[in-house]
């Protein structure tokens, strides 16, 4: 599959995530903020970073930009779309997600490798995981307390679009431990921490973030 | 406004500032946003273009509250 990935003005990790693409068996194409196409592309990544240096909200900006038009269009036709970090606040704020994501409750920025649950593997995202395996990927972030109101939430754990839980730490205060999500029809998620970064035994904590790659040719084949 | 219901980290950083100025009196500090528009004049219809981008862009309503408020210059 050929798999989007989107560079706005202050992006960090859209290397990372096309990297990851790769690995992942899947063909990595860069869109940029202004691009009015998607190049054809089957799927796209929102990667981390701070987007238009995070003025006036998280992803406030981004969600404006030509390129969220297409990717808001095509996300509601059911293309698959991941969201890693300020990715998953530009979900957020593009209304393609329900919530918001605030500074985190400790008022640090927290680096960590952080072990989750990963709770959906219906997701075109998630679907090389076993249901409820463990996994553990880096997680950096400042504004990452997921919120939402309580219907919400409600609705989020009744539909089972909670798709990935911290363990053993909530880093950052996030409403039930939340550390990704999926809108209703499951083909958008949004994920705090970065999987990306841990797909190579040569850097990081490990491989554990393959999965997330991998999964969308596991569907293809499928 | 960060709504009631939403935590806000700034502001309980601020106010755990206040004791170790000497400021005692306070009990809770919430900090928000202002922004500054100016407009040729603010009639009815330029006012209500501020209201819908203050809602669309400026203010994110499942996190925050916001009001609008004209001052001349």
């Amino acid at each position: 599959m050929r798999v989007g990935v989107v560079t706005f003005p202050g992006t960090l990790d859209d290397v990372d995530a096309a990297r990851a693409v790769r690995i992942g068996g899947n063909e990595a194409v860069s869109l940029w903020h202004g691009d009015h196409d998607l190049k054809g592309v089957d799927a796209v990544i929102l990667p981390g970073g701070f987007s238009y240096g995070d003025y006036l909200r998280c992803g406030a900006i981004s969600r404006f930009s030509p390129v969220m038009t297409e990717v808001v269009s095509a996300a509601q036709s059911g293309m698959p779309v991941l969201g890693i970090c300020n990715g998953f606040q530009i979900l957020c704020e593009s209304h393609l997600l329900p919530g918001a994501l605030l500074r985190n409750n400790h008022r640090k920025f927290v680096c960590r490798d952080q072990r989750l649950r990963i709770e959906n593997v219906s997701t075109p995202w998630t679907s090389a995981f076993a249901q409820d395996q463990e996994i553990v990927v880096p997680l950096k972030n400042g504004e990452g307390q997921y919120v939402a109101d309580a219907a919400t939430i409600e609705r989020l754990e009744g539909n089972g679009q909670i798709v990935a839980r911290y363990l053993e730490v909530n880093p950052n205060g996030s409403i039930d431990d939340i550390a990704g999500i999926s809108n209703e029809a499951g083909n958008v998620v949004g994920l705090m921490p970065h999987p990306e970064h841990g797909v190579e035994g040569l850097t990081g904590s490990g491989t554990d973030g393959l999965g997330f790659f991998t999964s969308l040719v596991e569907r293809a084949f499928a | 406004m960060p709504k009631p219901e939403i935590l806000d980290p700034q502001g309980k950083a601020v106010l755990g500032a206040l004791p170790r100025l000497g400021f005692t009196g306070v009990s809770e500090v919430r900090q928000g946003k202002r922004f500054e528009l100016e407009v040729a004049a603010a009639d009815e219809a330029t006012l209500a273009e501020v209201e819908k981008l203050a809602e669309t862009f400026l203010a994110n309503t499942v996190i925050e509250n916001f009001t609008v408020r004209v001052e001349q210059a």
